[in-house]
């Protein structure tokens, strides 16, 4: 028997996806460097640790485009209703593998981290800039970039925190990898995880398919 | 090795449990700065300059004595002058500005570089430039506005207390050039002894709240000012009354480690003993079991 897939992302949002999280791998690699003296060696992933303080604020740059990107194609997915009220409440029965709610493209769990590191980018952005010596810090009072540096790295820690729940969830549910990597997703890990969004996929395909409009998901 | 390097009391970005080397224990040092002494002739600026080699840009006149405006990445020590009323009289208050040598120094604290910061036994806090990133973590960490980064090498500068003349017995450069000496060098516990001396010459002339300035806050200073209004600091160009490392500093050098170590860690083991104990989530499919080559029943053709 033949898989039946569903396309969950297109090629130019795995494209997105993956540049920021690249960004996001540097990034991490080299903040944590200069936040734990421990970590200080990781620097030397960029060569000197001169070049990873250089680097570190340009590739924070593009990462922060790149989830912009990412915020305007899926914020609309992403407000929270009942079913994810209902989600959030179930968190342990969810952890034990249970479904909770009726399900759209996203769960209340996925939702929430959206918002979690959409807030994240907020407080890196600005902050990062005023701790960018090289370019911008002339221009603040040293209590701002003060505050800029300690929200700077809690922004940051927050992010890694929320980003190993991310990368855990995708581990976790088998099928959620290959969405992000070829694009799609069984129909049976639809159904599951995401009935209500596998529902609209499915009708609006059918509907497609009676009025001859583009192809139904791919199978 | 040189004998400076076996000295050495603190190190930045470096954990309290592999010490630096120290065995060597010079006496502790200051410098003391008479402010009611200084006539301003910024010879002390001349001759940091030439001892260290280093020539800042020539400025422009900003139509005050101050000159350069600011401490720089090449002008490690600045005459700050401020006109003050004082007892209903007109007082020029003239403060020789530079790196304090704090005992607890802010920029140490702050720079993430392992060995960029070094603290003398003797007092003095070094800048190693050839460890230096850039980031300029020390200037927001340093509660007096110090530490400066150069806009070619993008490293951070301040003075050294002449720690290279100071590591073989002589006085730093500003102190030998002094000519009214304003500025006198030795051990600290003698400096205090000088400054008493002036405080009791001050104390005879009315300055009733002359004072030596070595705040308790950043743990005294191996740089120590006499003042003629040790109860208002702030007179001399805002020398600030009662330094210390800022609290968002500490939050961010202190606190949130540990938080952040936690967290991290608590995320990571939870999710690898969530999957050891609840296991994968799978989404199994809708399929007919079929029979295995050993004749035993699988649940997905893919396992044929």
């Amino acid at each position: 028997m033949k898989e039946r897939l569903i396309q969950r992302y297109t090629r130019a949002e795995r494209i997105n996806h993956w540049v920021v999280a690249i960004c996001f791998v540097l990034l991490a690699i080299s903040g944590l460097a200069f936040f734990y003296p421990a970590f200080f060696w990781l620097t030397g992933v960029f060569g000197t640790p001169q070049l990873a303080r250089i680097i570190h604020p340009f590739v924070g740059l593009i990462m922060f485009i790149g989830f912009m990107v990412q915020f305007f194609r899926y914020w609309r997915y992403n407000f929270i209703d009942k079913e994810d009220v209902k989600w959030m409440k179930s968190v342990p029965e969810v952890l034990n593998g249970h479904e909770v709610g009726d399900t759209g493209k996203y769960n209340g769990g996925q939702k929430g981290m959206f918002w979690l590191m959409t807030a994240c980018m907020l407080v890196l952005l600005p902050t990062g800039l005023i701790a960018w010596r090289a370019y911008f810090s002339e221009y603040f009072p040293i209590p701002a970039i003060r505050l800029a540096l300690l929200f700077h790295a809690w922004a940051a820690l927050v992010l890694i925190a929320g980003i190993i729940v991310h990368v855990y969830a995708a581990i976790w549910v088998k099928g959620t990898i290959r969405a992000m990597v070829e694009g799609v997703v069984t129909q049976t890990w639809a159904k599951k995880h995401h009935p209500r969004w596998y529902r609209e996929v499915m009708g609006k395909a059918k509907a497609e398919a009676e009025t001859g409009g583009k192809n139904p998901p791919k199978s | 090795m040189a004998l400076q390097s076996l000295d050495i009391k603190r190190r930045s970005a470096t954990a309290g449990i592999t010490p630096p080397p120290g065995v060597r224990q010079p006496v502790e040092v200051a410098k003391l700065i008479d402010v009611t002494t200084c006539i301003g002739c910024k010879a002390c600026q001349v001759a940091c300059s030439e001892w260290n080699d280093i020539r800042d840009d020539i400025g422009i006149n900003h139509g005050v004595y101050d000159n350069p405006i600011d401490l720089t990445s090449k002008s490690w020590t600045v005459m700050r002058f401020s006109e003050v009323e004082e007892n209903g009289k007109l007082e020029w208050l003239i403060r020789k500005d530079g790196c304090m040598h704090c005992a607890d120094p802010g920029c140490l604290k702050a720079c993430p570089s392992p060995g960029a910061i070094v603290q003398y036994h003797n007092g003095i806090v070094d800048f190693h430039e050839e460890n230096c990133i850039g980031c300029g973590y020390c200037v927001s960490g340093c509660p007096f506005n110090i530490p400066r980064i150069d806009k070619q090498d993008q490293k951070a500068y301040k003075c050294t207390l002449c720690s290279d003349r100071v590591a073989v017995g002589q006085e730093p450069a500003c102190v030998k050039t002094c000519p009214t000496g304003a500025i006198q060098f030795g051990a600290k516990e003698d400096m205090k002894q000088v400054a008493q001396e002036r405080l009791k010459d001050l104390n005879n002339r009315g300055y009733k709240n002359a004072g030596l300035y070595d705040p308790e806050g950043v743990g005294g200073t191996h740089v120590m000012y006499v003042l003629q209004h040790a109860d208002k600091p702030e007179l001399y160009h805002g020398l600030p009354n009662n330094p210390s490392i800022s609290p968002t500093v500490k939050l961010w050098k202190g606190l949130l480690k540990p938080l952040a170590t936690f967290g991290i860690a608590a995320a990571t083991l939870a999710g690898f003993f969530h999957y050891v104990t609840v296991g994968p989530n799978r989404a199994e499919e809708e399929e007919a079991e079929v029979i295995g080559k050993e004749g035993d029943i699988l649940k997905r053709e893919e396992d044929a």
